[in-house]
């Protein structure tokens, strides 16, 4: 299983689990992070972090650190 | 566009009610809803803000009236859920629960969604069903929900979720009507029929935990305290009850990692699992998701060369806006206020009253009006930028960056924006919503330089730097005080983040918003309100520091004994003089005159005796007879030109002269003479010293105090800032400060390089400036941050001089 930080731009995964139950884990489930959801990675800020990305019709921006919390199967393409 | 269709869910007629008793609305959503803009539509101006204590959030207050009758509205801030963590979040909780102290309980609570982004926005309007209050749904940004071929049956989704459901636009005021109708007709009336669903062992749990502590909880803050692991509910039951209700919450967590519902998996679960079944069917979406404007403005904003320089062109447009647009109207407001300091001198006689007018409010009200440009420029970009979903784009762009120092990206425009001034920086922080973050930020702010610190870096550049160098120095030594700020502000926010304000590192997760174009009503409010705020709440803190740093300088003002006696004595010989007249003169007119002159002396004489001299009535009466010079001059023939030229820079210097000594003798010259031990190590006299300690309302104060004392009489920053470093290094002032000698050893100069390096940097780093410590007072709400930042600032100032001067003088 890979985590959301190792995907590349234009990858899409399907999100199998979050790491923990801290606030960061709190915040993503709040967001609408929850396993089974589709989630494509649409671009990487130009320093290399944080990433976007595009999730239940929205768009939303983590850091790859937050996103390493994400575990998730990679969909083929 | 199609009609927009009607109320959704029958409503019941409005109960009869004997007295009518004043409803309250409280408005809940995401943030990036429209919410501002759906409460200005309801409230109209009819708004004003309120606060806690504890907290720094703001909640908006208005009035709505539908059909006869006043509404109470609340703006909570926007969310994304009632998970509350800090004492902050917490707020809307508590308001809608009732337990906020002083606000009523609200009769209805209107969440607003956003059509386009239906799911996620639903989440927190689950959460609202659990509270014990009647709700509203308002489905806003329904005109882009449909470009993007969504379509939303309204009705059906109101069934499903047990609440009405108005679909509105509220940017164009759409369906409004209808909005407040179904508000009006819902308040105090029916609770929601619905809630998600959650597994039967958490219902459980969560009964079983009310049980327990049903006089200190509502059930809705029961099962909060069961999800929210660390949360604001825990912190604050443990706090007042103690640690044991931790031990039984974090039991029942146990239990229910084993039930395999584990928390705070279980809630999201539950809510989204609902919100799930809710839209499928009543929500359409196109199979494939349409390319919109946002994808494609977001490939060039967030590219990797594009978006940085399109980031760097909006980044210099706004600092060069606040730095040098604001300049000609803070130019305009400083002469403005000059001119009228000068109209009320001339009408008013000499006094503490007429200088109190002068030198303390005007130059208060002055100092205050000044920062207004400043801060309601940047608030206008603040608000474009914001409004359009730029602002989210920049903090993508900046994060890496400012996590080196433990920051996030939201912190790069408030740092940005202090290299102008640290004032409207500050108060751009609120965009931060981490209050760590925000605090670590607010601190830092003042290091960067300002545009404030230049009237002494000109100044003394022009003066000790740059004479007889090459001619590159005076640029570099300038780039590196500017530098000094870029370098300490980010060490000193990473070290508060590892000591004063350590904590769990905030998460960034942050929503990109869809790009619109922004609207002028929104802007343009969000500028009257931050200039609003800040004269109410910064205004008189920075007037009062005026007025004490006025009256440190004005008093005393009786000038020494042995010089009234003096006078006295010249005075007692003019009047006998002018008594012996009348026995001489030869014609009427001139006996006349002489017995006239003699009255007025010997009044004066009489008046000396009684009251003494006072320095403002001395400077007061050379002023205007300076002013009679000056008109004799203007009439006279070319050949007394220039004898009369002598006579009024003798006066002009006698004047400047009495004013140096009036400031060095006042209680502040006092201080300045009491503390020169101590700002000897940084190759100071007491003169800079006091200088220093007078510019504490503003740093640029510093060079007019220094004209002062040095009896150059006023001078004005805006003219060194005007002449530049030549013009600077060549005036009567800078003359007079190369000139300077130590008082017990006047054989060397006070001011050697190493000095005027050791005062800039000084200046670089101190917090002289009460507008930046008001502003802290304010956005902090307490007085322990702003003590602090002054406090550490001047010792970082104190210690960088120091250095400066003791390895300057070694070299």
């Amino acid at each position: 299983m890979a985590s959301l930080d190792q995907l590349h731009v234009g990858q899409t995964a399907r999100i199998e689990s979050l790491v923990g139950s801290d606030t960061l884990v709190q915040r993503l489930y709040e967001m609408g992070l929850v396993d089974g959801e589709k989630i494509e990675v649409i671009g990487i800020a130009p320093l290399g972090d944080p990433l976007e990305i595009s999730v239940r019709d929205y768009r939303l921006s983590l850091r790859r650190s937050e996103a390493s919390r994400v575990l998730v199967t990679i969909l083929p393409g | 566009m199609n009609p927009l269709p009607p109320p959704p869910v029958s409503l019941s007629p409005p109960r009869p009610s004997a007295a009518p008793k004043r409803l309250t609305i409280a408005l809940l959503g995401n943030p990036n809803t429209g919410k501002t803009t759906l409460f200005n539509a309801l409230a109209g101006m009819r708004q004003r803000v309120g606060n806690y204590p504890g907290v720094t959030v703001e909640t908006k207050k208005g009035q709505m009236i539908y059909a006869g009758q006043t509404f109470d509205l609340v703006d909570l801030p926007g969310t994304y859920s009632l998970a509350a963590r800090s004492p902050d979040e917490m707020v809307a909780v508590d308001l809608i629960l009732g337990q906020q102290p002083g606000e009523a309980r609200p009769d209805v609570v209107l969440t607003l969604v956003d059509a386009s982004n239906l799911e996620r926005n639903l989440y927190l309007t689950t959460q609202a069903l659990e509270l014990g209050v009647p709700v509203v749904v308002a489905l806003n940004m329904i005109d882009v929900a449909e470009k993007q071929g969504i379509r939303i049956d309204a009705q059906e989704l109101s069934l499903r979720l047990g609440v009405p459901v108005v679909p509105i636009q509220a940017n164009k005021k759409k369906n409004l009507d209808r909005l407040k109708q179904t508000l009006a007709l819902t308040a105090g009336g029916d609770l929601p029929a619905k809630q998600a669903p959650f597994p039967e062992a958490f219902e459980r749990e969560a009964t079983s935990l009310h049980d327990v502590l049903k006089e200190h909880l509502p059930a809705f803050l029961a099962r909060r305290l069961l999800l929210d692991v660390g949360g604001y509910t825990e912190q604050r039951l443990a706090q007042r009850h103690g640690q044991h209700i931790r031990m039984q919450v974090q039991a029942a967590r146990q239990r229910l990692a084993l039930a395999d519902c584990p928390v705070p998996a279980v809630e999201a679960h539950a809510r989204y699992g609902w919100i799930r079944q809710l839209t499928t069917g009543c929500v359409q979406r196109p199979s494939k998701r349409p390319v919109t404007w946002t994808d494609r403005i977001d490939r060039v904003l967030t590219h990797k060369f594009w978006g940085t320089l399109v980031f760097l062109a909006i980044m210099f447009l706004v600092f060069q806006s606040i730095f040098t647009g604001a300049e000609p109207i803070m130019d305009l407001i400083g002469d403005a206020k000059d001119w009228l300091a000068d109209r009320l001198a001339d009408w008013l006689p000499p006094g503490p009253l007429t200088s109190l007018l002068t030198d303390g409010v005007l130059e208060g009200v002055g100092a205050v009006v000044v920062f207004l440009p400043q801060i309601v420029i940047l608030f206008g970009f603040l608000a474009i930028l914001e409004d359009c979903g730029y602002m989210a784009r920049a903090a993508f762009l900046m994060d890496k960056l400012m996590a080196r120092c433990g920051l996030s990206g939201k912190s790069f425009i408030p740092m940005l924006s202090s290299v102008a001034c640290a004032v409207p920086g500050i108060m751009a922080t609120r965009v931060i919503e981490n209050r760590r973050d925000r605090l670590a930020t607010i601190l830092v702010a003042p290091l960067m330089s300002c545009s404030a610190r230049l009237p002494i870096y000109i100044l003394l550049i022009g003066a000790f730097v740059r004479p007889g160098r090459p001619w590159w120095v005076a640029g570099v030594t300038m780039f590196a005080m500017y530098s000094i700020g870029l370098v300490v502000a980010p060490l000193v926010a990473l070290a508060l983040k590892r000591t004063l304000l350590r904590g769990e590192t905030p998460a960034f997760v942050m929503e990109m918003p869809l790009y619109k174009v922004p609207a002028a009503r929104t802007v343009l409010r969000r500028m009257g309100d931050s200039g609003w705020a800040f004269l109410r709440r910064a205004g008189t803190l920075i007037l009062a520091s005026m007025i004490l740093v006025w009256a440190l300088m004005y008093f005393p003002r009786a000038e020494p004994e042995s010089r009234v006696q003096k006078n006295l004595d010249d005075m007692h010989g003019r009047l006998a003089l002018l008594q012996l007249v009348p026995f001489t003169a030869e014609g009427e007119d001139e006996k006349r005159q002489a017995e006239e002159s003699a009255q007025a002396l010997s009044e004066e004489i009489a008046c000396m005796e009684r009251d003494g001299e006072k320095y403002d009535v001395h400077v007061d009466r050379l002023e205007r007879e300076l002013d009679d010079w000056k008109e004799k001059q203007k009439d006279a023939p070319r050949e007394e030109q220039a004898s009369l030229q002598k006579v009024i820079d003798q006066r002009q210097r006698e004047i400047n002269e009495l004013r140096g000594e009036w400031k060095r003798q006042s209680i502040l010259g006092r201080m300045g003479q009491a503390i020169e031990p101590a700002v000897r190590p940084l190759g100071w006299d007491w003169k800079i010293g006091m200088a220093a300690l007078a510019s504490f309302p503003a740093r640029e104060v510093v060079v007019g105090t220094l004209g002062i004392i040095y009896n150059q009489g006023k001078t004005d920053s805006k003219d060194v800032r005007r002449k530049g470093f030549e013009g600077a290094g060549n005036s009567p002032l800078a003359r007079e400060l190369q000139g300077s000698t130590w008082d017990d050893d006047p054989a060397h100069a006070v001011f050697t390089v190493p000095t005027a390096l050791s005062l800039m940097v000084f200046f670089a780093l101190c917090c002289q400036c009460a507008s930046t410590l008001a502003v802290i007072r304010r956005e902090t709400r307490s007085w322990r941050w702003p003590s602090f930042t002054f406090v550490y600032m001047t010792v970082l100032a104190y210690i960088g001089a120091l250095v400066v001067y003791q390895v300057g003088s070694l070299l």
